[in-house]
């Protein structure tokens, strides 16, 4: 078995050329079909293209994204929320902030002296570190098996720029610009408040000082800030230039799939505040018989826990909130107690469980013991005999994000492998740990954008129902099998983004949530070893 | 108490229904989403590909869903000027000329209130040079007197080869230019062009800070995007910015015959009959012959289509997006079973073919949903084969042939047939 690494968004798999002439064909065309992902690959001994977890053989080359702007313009959100969106649907995606290279190699932040542009000696430690984080670019997009690194720091200077897009060039590297521009004083200040006055740098400050502090110091870039160009000097690059925090954008030169997919990113992502609900239908008759999928109707708990939905939204007091179901009766009942108007998404539907549908675990133990053993080797991978896989699934929710994007309030009444999905991408969750995220029937997750993250609380609704939640078993807890792990995008948890010892291999990362932490939902369970 | 739900039988969607009625308030999850009708006006100078792209856009909307319709103000110029003499008639002093196209402007505005406000039309396209900021003005008071979102599209091109190309394309074969030599027509256009520039007043970035548009530059390759208000306009902003113009083919095929074909049975995951072995050899062969630069192909995830690919000996692509049509409760049964043992769903399917969902299953129009992303990166892409199923092919066919949707599931896609298709002018 190969694979090419695959790096496109999305479930489809990359299959080379058996190297024959056309017309000799010895095999005829002799498949397999991949007892996990039900993938059907051709089976003659063709060569395996070397399946190293480092970069893609033949695919589009790595990309560098490179965030442009003086400091508190957004960069490192734009870098975080984007870098999370990536890995969530399946691009292995990572974070570089020059800033933090910097806390590293000066321990103390002692004040905005050391941005001034006649400060010779940090101009020295601040290139070193530019320097560094491009290093650690390379080894990410060349050896660790990343398809994109993004780049945050200021970049504010043509030299600065043309220095990367050499290093880009050496490797082989695309490189695709992010520029955000702000002058509106307003949001400068909001931004401040908001992530620098917390930075370590300010840890031994109070809020005036670190402000009077912080304005000096984007002060200390504004003279050599020399913007992106597009109209001349910069005509040829690849840029997206976000202006007053998305009311303008100015894009040159897409050049291929990924950067059209992160430009349509950009431009439906907000900053208002709001708050997105998750929760699944009420108990269903099926839910009662432990059967799954299928398409009940909600028992009598499951009733109760609808009305009692319908108090909590009405005590939450929201603006506007908009109320999205499946297609399935058992959630559109539920939406049906809360008497606002309900849009339904037939992509919020759940999981497809082909044969297994609406029979109960221990009848899937019994009639499919292998699909069931399968299945809990490789959770996210695995999909039902003519049904979905938990990858099949962010695939199609896909959409879903990005509506949710671009919404403010809304609750999304769901199901749970469905609802995993959606909480993974909010609380950057890896697609190791996706299928097994507890969500709970007759619970809400009240999720709120703050800082960098995401906020998570967990309200329970108090109304008794089945547990249906099962854990991963002791024999996977090892981590997945390496035969098992298919190359092309293993969606990962965005990589810590601090400095740390290199990364000897990217499987054997530990997933953090970008989440401030304290944050992490009572139900999340924290990590496990290995991991 | 909550309402009761029923399940339509055709669409086989909950519904809340009052007194034994379908309520009919919860919306479904089609495409638009917007409350208000939207307009769309294009600008720009003559042969910058606005109908074009009105046309693109408008198939493309009609396509996923959201009822577009386009207006070409040149073509009610010639309703009302029965004979195009020359481009004297567009020369900013030709007082008779101004007030004959001012009054084709409000009759096209007319018909726009008419199909979005009486006809249930979501988008309309006006299409007009619309260059001047008073023209603009006029129309966006238009739309807002009538509840309507207005976004402006401008094309902006300076390169005097890709306007002259454009003009070969289009504007040559134009019923203006019916009686005129190519040399003539070529000349009088250009002079025709000539008298715009001068009014022309560009989307401004301060003078229009306020309103929504995407400029598009040099075809684009660059795009500057303000304002976008809601979910219709950023999918068109997606998708605008996602075509190009670069010649290129397209071929759809099915996969070979199958063995289930052989017995009359509807989906599964057979494989290849010996026949079908056949067509995927001669597909080679024809692929072959046809000498293409850098084709991609693309392939379900379904047996059939992969063993027709395997024949070719070029990298392929499995997308699960394209296989084919789920028939639920169905699947595998020959039409007479289904018929037996379902005789209402097999009724109801031929009521609405397009909107019928198999118990348990799919829908053509779930198909076109699915299938946009497809839509997406063939815009995207250059050469491509993708070897398909019935169902799919019919949904992909009916986007690149804008043909609507009572027609879709009856268009003709034939096993081990290959269809060719090139964009040509405005088709």
């Amino acid at each position: 078995l190969f694979f090419l690494f695959n790096s496109l968004p999305r479930n489809r798999i990359k299959v080379d050329a058996q190297r024959k002439k056309p017309f000799v064909l010895k095999m005829p065309m002799e498949l397999t079909q991949s007892r996990i992902q039900k993938i059907w690959l051709p089976n003659d001994n063709r060569p395996a293209l070397p399946r190293r977890s480092c970069g893609p053989q033949l695919a589009n080359s790595p990309t560098v994204i490179v965030m442009v702007g003086l400091p508190a313009r957004g960069k490192t959100y734009i870098s975080k929320k984007l870098t999370r969106y990536l890995n969530w649907i399946g691009v292995p995606t990572k974070v570089f902030n020059v800033g933090e290279y910097r806390r590293e190699a000066v321990k103390h932040y002692s004040s905005y002296d050391f941005f001034r542009p006649d400060n010779e000696e940090a101009m020295k430690v601040r290139k070193q570190c530019a320097l560094a984080a491009l290093r650690d670019v390379k080894l990410y997009l060349t050896e660790e098996g990343g398809q994109i690194a993004v780049f945050d720091a200021t970049n504010t200077t043509r030299e600065r720029r043309g220095m990367i897009l050499n290093f880009a060039k050496e490797n082989g590297f695309k490189v695709f610009f992010i520029e955000s521009v702000c002058n509106d004083p307003t949001v400068v200040a909001t931004n401040v408040m908001e992530v620098k006055l917390s930075s370590p740098d300010y840890r031994d400050c109070n809020s005036t000082d670190a402000m009077e502090d912080f304005m000096k110091r984007i002060n200390c870039y504004q003279a050599s800030y020399q913007p992106l160009d597009p109209d001349n000097y910069d005509r040829e690059l690849s840029l997206i230039k976000v202006i007053d925090v998305g009311r303008r954008f100015l894009v040159n030169r897409v050049q291929d799939h990924i950067q059209s997919r992160i430009v349509y990113y950009l431009m439906n992502i907000h900053v208002q505040p709001r708050t997105i609900y998750l929760c699944r239908h009420g108990e269903s008759d099926f839910n009662l018989k432990g059967k799954i999928g299928g398409d009940s109707g909600l028992s009598n708990r499951g009733k109760k826990f609808a009305l009692a939905l319908n108090k909590f939204v009405e005590e939450q007091n929201l603006k506007d909130l908009k109320v999205w179901t499946s297609q399935l009766k058992r959630t559109i009942q539920t939406a049906e107690a809360l008497q606002l108007p309900y849009e339904q998404w037939k992509a919020l539907n759940e999981i497809d469980a082909g044969v297994c549908e609406e029979m109960t675990y221990e009848e899937i133990r019994e009639q499919y013991p292998e699909e069931f053993a399968l299945r809990d080797q490789d959770k996210y991978y695995y999909r039902y005999p003519s049904g979905e896989s938990y990858q099949d699934l962010v695939q199609r929710l896909e959409p879903v994000i990005m509506e949710l994007e671009r919404q403010e309030n809304v609750l999304v009444i769901c199901h749970q492998a469905v609802m995993r999905c959606l909480l993974a991408y909010f609380l950057d969750k890896s697609a190791d740990e996706m299928p097994y995220l507890k969500c709970p029937l007759h619970a809400v997750l009240k999720l709120t954008p703050v800082a960098y993250g995401c906020r998570v609380e967990s309200i329970s609704l108090n109304i008794e129902a089945v547990n249906t939640h099962r854990e991963r078993p002791e024999e996977a807890k090892k981590g997945p099998n390496p035969l098992m792990r298919r190359n092309s995008v293993i969606p990962l948890a965005s990589p810590e983004p601090t400095k740390k010892p290199r990364i000897n291999s990217f499987e054997e990362h530990v997933a953090v949530s970008s989440a401030l932490p304290g944050c992490v939902p009572q139900e999340v369970p924290t990590q496990l070893p290995g991991q | 108490p909550a309402r009761e739900l029923t399940q339509n039988p055709l669409h086989k969607t909950w519904e809340p229904y009052d007194n034994g009625l379908p309520a009919g308030h919860s919306a479904q999850r089609g495409v638009c989403m917007t409350n208000c009708p939207t307009l769309i006006v294009m600008v720009g100078l003559p042969a910058r590909g606005k109908t074009y792209i009105s046309k693109k856009l408008t198939r493309y909307l009609n396509w996923i869903g959201v009822p577009t319709k386009e207006f070409n103000v040149g073509q009610y110029r010639r309703a009302l000027v029965k004979k195009y003499k020359s481009f004297e008639f567009f020369l900013p002093d030709n007082e008779e000329g101004l007030k004959i196209r001012k009054q084709c402007a409000l009759a096209a505005l007319n018909d726009v209130r008419q199909y979005l406000s009486e006809e249930n039309g979501h988008v309309a396209v006006f299409d007009a040079t619309n260059t001047t900021r008073e023209r603009r003005e006029t129309i966006y008071k238009f739309g807002e007197e009538n509840g309507y979102k207005t976004f402006f599209v401008e094309s902006v091109c300076v390169d005097p080869e890709v306007i002259a190309a454009n003009i070969v394309q289009v504007k040559l074969g134009s019923p203006d230019y019916v009686d005129c030599s190519n040399d003539e027509a070529t000349e009088d256009f250009m002079k025709r062009i000539e008298c715009y520039k001068n009014s022309y007043e560009t989307l401004d970035e301060t003078f229009d800070k306020d309103l929504s548009y995407i400029k598009i530059m040099d075809v684009g390759r660059s795009y500057l995007v303000n304002r976008v208000m809601d979910h219709i306009q950023s999918r068109i902003v997606y998708y605008l910015m996602n075509i190009h113009v670069t010649p290129r083919s397209i071929y759809l095929c099915r996969h070979g015959e199958s063995e289930l074909n052989l017995k009359g049975r509807i989906g599964g995951d057979p494989g290849l009959s010996v026949r079908g072995k056949e067509f995927a050899k001669s597909l080679a062969q024809f692929i072959n012959e046809q000498n293409i630069k850098d084709l991609k192909v693309w392939t379900s995830q379904m047996k059939r289509t992969i063993q027709t690919a395997e024949a070719l000996g070029v990298p392929y692509e499995q997308w699960k997006v394209l296989n084919e049509i789920d028939a639920g409760v169905c699947e595998e049964m020959t039409y007479e079973e289904i018929q037996e043992n379902y005789p209402l769903e097999f009724a109801l399917r031929d009521q609405d073919k397009y909107r019928y969902r198999y118990p348990k299953g799919e829908s053509y129009e779930d198909l076109v949903q699915r299938l946009e992303p497809v839509i997406m990166e063939l815009e995207r892409q250059e050469n491509v084969l993708v070897i398909c199923h019935q169902a799919v092919m019919r949904c992909l066919l009916a986007y690149f042939l804008d043909k609507p949707a009572e027609q879709l599931p009856y268009l003709k896609c034939p096993l081990h047939t290959v269809l060719k298709l090139t964009p040509v002018a405005y088709g």
